[in-house]
Parts: C-alpha cells; sequence; structure tokens
C-alpha cells in the first residue's frame, strides 16, 4: 500500500520548531519530524508524551539485583554449601559486587532491547527514507496527504508561509 | 536553547556548517584508504602476527613459555591486564561522566574514546584469560555447574567479581558505543553509493530515520545509560585493585587501592586519548573539530589525576612507616631501593612528575610536548603495575625462595601483539566507522562555532571573516582578545 506526503523542508531547528507549532495550531496533523540530530523542545511541540523508558530501567535493575542476589545466596548458600576459610556460607558483603554489576548489566540491556523493539530499529537490507538529507542538514516535516492529495497546495502555502525552504510531494510504500 | 558566554573558547572552529560537519566527517569513510593509514595498518597487522605467534606458544607449550617463576607467579600478564582495563577507563569517563556534567566539548572526542575503550577491554581480557593456560575452558569461570559435581563458582573471590565487572563493562561500552552510533550509520547510508557500502551501512544503521520520537527515546536511552556507567566505570577498576588488595602481601593489603587505581585508570586512559586523537586529528584532517582547546582540557584531567596518583604513592609510603609492620616496610623500602629501584624510579618521574609541567600553558597546547606526555605517561602506569606486582611478590617471607623476574621473549611478544591488536581494531574503526559523532557535534554547532580561521584552504575563502590563517582560534596566540 502507497502513501502520500507533503515533506516541508527547513534549514534551521528553531524555524522547524515555531513552523510545527504554528502547523499543529492550523488543525494539520504532522506524521513525523526528521532531523539530523534531537531537536529540543520538539516533543512538546509535537505533543510527544514524556518517554516512560526510566521507570522501565528501573525494574531492569531491580531484576538484575534480585537475580544477582538469589543465584549468589542459593548457590553459595543453599545448593552447595562450602566451607572457605570457615566464614559464612552466605556473606552479604562479598556478594555486593557481583549484585551491583548484574544490576548495571540488566539495566543496560534492558534497555537496549526495549528501546530498539518500541522504535522499531533492527538490522534490514533496504531502508526507505522520506528524504536523505534528513540525516545530513535539513529538517523534514513530514504530513500524511489523502489518496487523491487535494490538500497538498493549501499545505505547501501552509509549511511555505512557516519557513520551509521548499515542500515536495513523496510517495511512500507501506513499510 | 542555552546561553553559551561569549568569553568561551569555541568548540568547533572554522565556520563549520551542518553540511560541513556531513563532509569532514564522512570524507575518510567514503574515500579511498590513503597510503598513511595503509602503512600503518601493515605495522599494526605485522604485530597482530607477533600477536598470534605468541598465543600460539603459550596455549600449545602452556604458561612456561612466560617469565614466571615460582615466587613471580603474576608478572607481565597482569601488569598488562590492569593496563589495558585502565586505558579503556577514560573512554567511559568522556562518554558517561562528562555527558551527565554537560561538558559538550566532549563530543568531538567522545566515540573514538569510546571505542578505544571497547579494543583497551579486548586487550586486558586477552591476558588473565592467556593465564588460565587451557582458554578453550575459560567458561569455567562463570557460575555453572561442574560437570562432575555440583560445585559453583565462588562468590567471594574477588577474582570472579572481575569476571562479571569486565564482561558487563565490555558489553555496556559496547551496547552504548551502539546506540550511539545508529544515527552516523544512518548519514552514512543516506549518502552511499555502492551497492555494498548502502547495503552494510543499511544493516548497521538498524534502520534509522531520525524521527522526532526515536530522538526523544534516543536521549533518554544515553543518559540512562550515561547515569549506569559511571558507577559502573568506577566499580570496575575498584574490582580490579580487589584483586590486589583483599590478598595478604604486604604491599598490596591497602585501603587506598581502590580510589588510587581509579585515579590511575583516568590518568592513563586520557593519556591514551590524547596520543590517538593528536594523530587522528592530523591524519583525518580534524583539526577543526579536535582542537587545542580541547587537547588543554584533556591535560588538565590528565595533571588532576596524575596528581590524585602521586598522592596515593606517598600516602601509601606514610602509611607503611605508620602501621608499623615490619613486613610493609619493607616492602615499600625495597621498591623504592630494592633491585627494581629503577622501575620505582621511573614510575614516579613519568607519573608524578613530568606531568606537573601541564601547569604551564604553553605545554598544555603545545601539539609535540602534549604528545611526549602522553607516552611518558602511557609508560609510566605500565611501570606503575609492574612495581606494584613485581617487587611486591618477589621478595615474599621466606628469604631462600626470593628471586627476580625476567620476561621471557613470549612475554615481550604478547605485549607487542596486543598493541598491534588494539591498534588493528583502532584503525579499521577509524576507517570505516566515523571517528567524530556527527549527530553529537551538529547540536553544539549553532552557538559555539566562530567563524575564524580554518585548516581547509578553499573553506577558508568561503568564511565570513577571513582571519589569520596557520592556527586554530583557541590557540594561544588569541587568548587574551577576549580579556
Amino acid at each position: 500500500m502507497t502513501k502520500q506526503f507533503a515533506l516541508g523542508i527547513f534549514e534551521d531547528e528553531d524555524v522547524l520548531l515555531h513552523a510545527v507549532e504554528n502547523v499543529r495550531a492550523a488543525g494539520v496533523k504532522i506524521y513525523d519530524v526528521f532531523s539530523p540530530y534531537p531537536v529540543h523542545g520538539i516533543d512538546d511541540a509535537l505533543g510527544i508524551e514524556r518517554s516512560r523508558l526510566p521507570i522501565a530501567a528501573f525494574f531492569f535493575g531491580l531484576t538484575g539485583l534480585s537475580f544477582a542476589l538469589w543465584m549468589q545466596i542459593y548457590m553459595l548458600g543453599f545448593d552447595w554449601p562450602m566451607i572457605i576459610g570457615g566464614k559464612p556460607h552466605i556473606g552479604l558483603p562479598a556478594f555486593v559486587p557481583v549484585a551491583f554489576e548484574l544490576t548495571v548489566f540488566f539495566t543496560c540491556h534492558g534497555m537496549a532491547l526495549t528501546f530498539f523493539t518500541i522504535t522499531g530499529l533492527y538490522p534490514r537490507f533496504k531502508v526507505p527514507v522520506m528524504d536523505v538529507r534528513a540525516t545530513d542538514d535539513k529538517f523534514v516535516m513530514a504530513i500524511e496527504l489523502d489518496e487523491n492529495s487535494s490538500q497538498f497546495p493549501r499545505l505547501t502555502q501552509l509549511l511555505r508561509d512557516n519557513g520551509a525552504s521548499e515542500v515536495n510531494q513523496k510517495e511512500m510504500t507501506n513499510n | 536553547m542555552q546561553h553559551v558566554s561569549a568569553v568561551r573558547e569555541p568548540l568547533v572552529t572554522g565556520g563549520k556548517t551542518l553540511h560541513d560537519v556531513t563532509q569532514d566527517i564522512c570524507y575518510q569513510v567514503e574515500a579511498k584508504p590513503n597510503l598513511r593509514w595503509m602503512a600503518a595498518l601493515s605495522v599494526a597487522l605485522f604485530f597482530l602476527g607477533v600477536f598470534f605467534y605468541s598465543v600460539y606458544r603459550t596455549v600449545w607449550y602452556g604458561i612456561g613459555e612466560w617469565g614466571l617463576n615460582k615466587t613471580v607467579n603474576w608478572a607481565w600478564d597482569i601488569t598488562n591486564f590492569v593496563w589495558w582495563v585502565g586505558i579503556g577507563h577514560a573512554g567511559t569517563l568522556i562518554s558517561a561522566v562528562l555527558l551527565l556534567f554537560r561538558q559538550k566539548w566532549r563530543s568531538s572526542i567522545n566515540r573514538a574514546a569510546e571505542a578505544m575503550t571497547i579494543f583497551a577491554v579486548i586487550c586486558a581480557a586477552m591476558f588473565p584469560v592467556l593465564h588460565m593456560g587451557r582458554p578453550w575452558l575459560a567458561f569455567y569461570v562463570f557460575p555453572l555447574q561442574n560437570t562432575l559435581g555440583s560445585l559453583w563458582a565462588n562468590f567471594n573471590s574477588p577474582l570472579l567479581w572481575d569476571v562479571f565487572a569486565i564482561s558487563t563493562y565490555f558489553t555496556v561500552s559496547l551496547v552504548f558505543w551502539y546506540i550511539g552510533l545508529i544515527p552516523d550509520f544512518a548519514t552514512i547510508r543516506d549518502r552511499a553509493k555502492g551497492p555494498i557500502a548502502k547495503f552494510s551501512y543499511s544493516m548497521l544503521s538498524f534502520g534509522w530515520k531520525g524521527s522526532a520520537k526515536a530522538w526523544s527515546r534516543y536521549e533518554t536511552v544515553s543518559l540512562i545509560l550515561a547515569g549506569v556507567s559511571t558507577p559502573l566505570v568506577l566499580s570496575v577498576h575498584t574490582i580490579v585493585s580487589m584483586d590486589f588488595a583483599t590478598s595478604v602481601v604486604p604491599g598490596w593489603h591497602t585501603t587506598i587501592f581502590p580510589p588510587y587505581f581509579v585515579a590511575g585508570a583516568i590518568f592513563s586512559g586520557f593519556a591514551m586519548v590524547l596520543t590517538l586523537m593528536l594523530i587522528t586529528r592530523v591524519v583525518f584532517r580534524l583539526e577543526d573539530y579536535i582542537t587545542l582547546e580541547h587537547i588543554a582540557l584533556m591535560n588538565k584531567i590528565m595533571m588532576v589525576t596524575g596528581s590524585i596518583v602521586g598522592v596515593a604513592y606517598i600516602t601509601e609510603f606514610f602509611i607503611a612507616w605508620y602501621s608499623q609492620v615490619e613486613f610493609e616496610q619493607y616492602a615499600f623500602i625495597n621498591r623504592a631501593t630494592g633491585p627494581y629501584w629503577w622501575s620505582y624510579a621511573s614510575m614516579m618521574t613519568c607519573n608524578v612528575i613530568t606531568p606537573q609541567l601541564v601547569w604551564f600553558r604553553r605545554v598544555r597546547y603545545s601539539i609535540g610536548l602534549t604528545f611526549i606526555l602522553s607516552i611518558i605517561v602511557n609508560i609510566g602506569m605500565w611501570f606503575e603495575r609492574f612495581v606494584i606486582i613485581v617487587t611486591s611478590l618477589h621478595r615474599d617471607y621466606l628469604p631462600s625462595s626470593w628471586a627476580m623476574f625476567s620476561p621471557s621473549i613470549i612475554d615481550i611478544g604478547l605485549y607487542l601483539g596486543t598493541l598491534g591488536l588494539f591498534f588493528t581494531l583502532f584503525l579499521l574503526f577509524a576507517k570505516f566507522f566515523p571517528v567524530i559523532n556527527m549527530a553529537e557535534v551538529k547540536t553544539i554547532l549553532k552557538y559555539t562555532v566562530d567563524n575564524g580561521p580554518t585548516y581547509n584552504p578553499e573553506k577558508a575563502a568561503h568564511a565570513h571573516h577571513p582571519a589569520t590563517h596557520g592556527a586554530p582560534a583557541s590557540a594561544p596566540v588569541t587568548y587574551n582578545q577576549h580579556d
């Protein structure tokens, strides 16, 4: 299935930010904005909710910590208790380093996997992009058009008025 | 939005635009490898060959190929291990700690420094694994049940803590580094012409498009990873130091080891970052991104951590005297005046005295002197580990077993070999991966670029205010202009 998009190309992040606000105020739904680097303030302008990733990070860390403590206590304290230099089987201070390392291990890898999954990042043969300059020096605002692209002239005017240096129409195959 | 004071030295010189950044950094990825790079790679590959030969000898004939003896049973292997792990620490410090402290200057050096971390940890890991003698049984270090019984690993041992610390450190650094690389791979992908390049960078870029939501999550994830990497990097060398500190050997049994080792790690790591950056900026013409200001800042960190290390050396001596423990006192007197006095003297000179030259502005901003200083520090930090390990062991409690250590040719081969391994990996990285984080440099560009002189004569002609050529705007020459 193919979709039509109007692409507003911007040269500057501040111009883009104002344009995003004005375009949304005009009642147009923005499909997405592509930029070569993170534009601060665009989350609010686009109405993107605050990420809940930090909460996930906390629970990944908690999992790692619990797993590490369980593992060490179970292995050395219950499954095969050994007397090493007459020390207690469950010597919690000695378990701190491994518990800490596994907390970090679980947090980091849990976060990375979550990030890749929810953002849809995985190795692929071909990556269809709206405009190749979006990873170089241009800021691209994409607006989805209906089937016969009737709103395109109106959107072109709106984007131009808000500082877009060019406005293109692009057909994207569903991906 | 941020405000940058006018008296701040610019972070990127040469009046770069967003597109210039892409061009300058993608250039060496897209261009044919130059002669200097190929010459460097062939030297590195030669030493990689030396590494493989030494590994073959070690594995085939056993640890007897090394110069170890019954008294000095840890020597170059652990020295090299600690040296390499320490070098890695600067990369994480730059990528994580400086990110949390919002030190924007880290942007141009963080990618290469993190690559250095990963390659240094790979080199470090070679030594304990080879010291096992049968590296194919290396999986025994993990808490898997013994095949013959129900025995688990001993979690009370600092050597096992090391296994967890190093493997966590390696994988976390790798993931952190890779996530940072994804947007830059996308930039290269979108510029790629050839089918192989297009395919490879499409795979590597994980389908990154730079959408607003992805960037927002990317920043959150970076911050969290930086947050966990900061205590991680401190824990890694703390645990490495505990390999020694939890033993009862005089000279090792010291409570100041953790902070002392961490400071030493950052010290040697920054020296290595400086060595690499000074070469990279010239070979790839990145003088506008890695300016003299960057070099001066790194020099300052090196000097501070070097001074901490100096204080630690003196504290150790004081505590040995103050403790009134005869063995401890002898260990330290023997270090400074015994048969290994020359290694102690080298350590003191290279780590404590020469870095103090950085107090002089001329030294801090001098490329040549900084380069020499960074090499000296790396030598000094290698000697520090040698002093700690060998001089503490070679005269133990029983004078009849006192011995000296001399490295075998295989010991030397393994050490030089890991240098070959390190530089092979680094050169391949520098050729095929973007050595500077383009996306991050672009974020600081709008506020911190000056339109001053540039190293690229063609661009200089188009610069808005062509000023004096030949020196970056941050050189000492222009220092007084803001005062």
